[in-house]
């Protein structure tokens, strides 16, 4: 029983930041640089969201493929604000998935958008790489994949001590 | 639109958007002083909708009115949203969100402006 108390008090020295301190005070995604990253991509969620849907309820007909790679953008920065909010291993993967979707629809849609320019008569968030958006959409997904690889790792080198003790 | 008070509002997001981003970069939290600076900017925001309904009530509309409702909705949902999200990080990342939330509501009411008027409505009134 005494060895017990032992082992735990010791894990809790060891651990300077595991996941139960990290569940009270939030993610460590969403925290430090995370936080302004979080901003940005609610801001586009915002933003992506509200022009698509004033966009296919008035003049759908006008520019169909636009529109609707808008509304599947809109969709992907939502998924993204919220996976790079909440703590957790799974939310960190769902906001990989996002970032990288992110990424990859933004340079599919602006190569695109500049080779067949017929096909986007009006502008899509991501038409030409997000011009129209001061290019933040291809930067934004770069900056958060950086962020989520950086963030994994030092959770990694958090949890090892805690991993190491906790089984002899 | 009243002129005047959008640019009243963008300056005044502006300068506390900087002030925000300044703080950031001496490595400060959200104090007492970026929070004031944040109501004014609020205040400005809150006389624009104010101006704006009594503009619209006296018979000019907006060229693209869905768009104009919805800038000016999040003109002010913008900075209360971001003051609650920046306090939940009392760090130097707390005035940073701050600082992006500020300059965000000024490119909101640069967007009002263009919405309002994109061929000129507004100089009849």
């Amino acid at each position: 029983m005494e060895a017990q108390v032992d082992e735990t008090r010791s894990v809790d020295e060891t651990r300077p930041a595991g996941p139960a301190e990290r569940g009270r005070g939030g993610s460590r995604t969403a925290g430090g640089p995370g936080r302004i990253l979080v901003t940005v991509y609610a801001i586009f969620a915002v933003a992506a969201c509200s022009r698509s849907a004033v966009q296919i309820s008035t003049e759908f007909d006008h520019a169909r493929l636009a529109y609707l790679l808008s509304a599947f953008a809109a969709v992907v920065y939502v998924v993204a604000t919220v996976a790079l909010a909440r703590p957790g291993a799974a939310w960190h993967r769902v906001a990989v998935a996002a970032c990288a979707t992110e990424l990859a629809g933004v340079l599919a849609v602006g190569t695109a958008s500049v080779v067949d320019s017929a096909a986007f008569p009006d502008q899509a968030v991501w038409s030409n790489y997000g011009s129209g958006y001061l290019f933040i959409p291809v930067i934004l997904p770069v900056l958060g994949l950086t962020w989520l690889r950086r963030s994994a790792a030092r959770e990694r080198v958090a949890d090892r001590p805690a991993r190491e003790s906790a089984n002899p | 639109m009243i002129d005047g008070l959008a640019a009243a509002s963008i300056a005044c997001a502006l300068v506390a958007g900087v002030a925000c981003l300044l703080q950031t970069w001496r490595d400060r939290a959200v104090g007492v002083g970026l929070l004031a600076a944040a109501g004014v900017v609020e205040a400005v925001l809150l006389a624009q909708v104010i101006a704006a309904i009594v503009v619209v009530a006296r018979g000019s509309h907006a060229d693209q009115p869905v768009n104009f409702v919805l800038y000016l909705i999040a003109s002010v949902v913008a900075l209360p949203v971001g003051v609650w999200w920046s306090l939940g990080d009392r760090s130097r990342w707390g005035s940073g969100v701050l600082g992006i939330a500020c300059l965000a509501v000024a490119i909101i009411v640069v967007r009002l402006g263009q919405v309002w008027e994109s061929t000129g409505g507004s100089t009849g009134g």
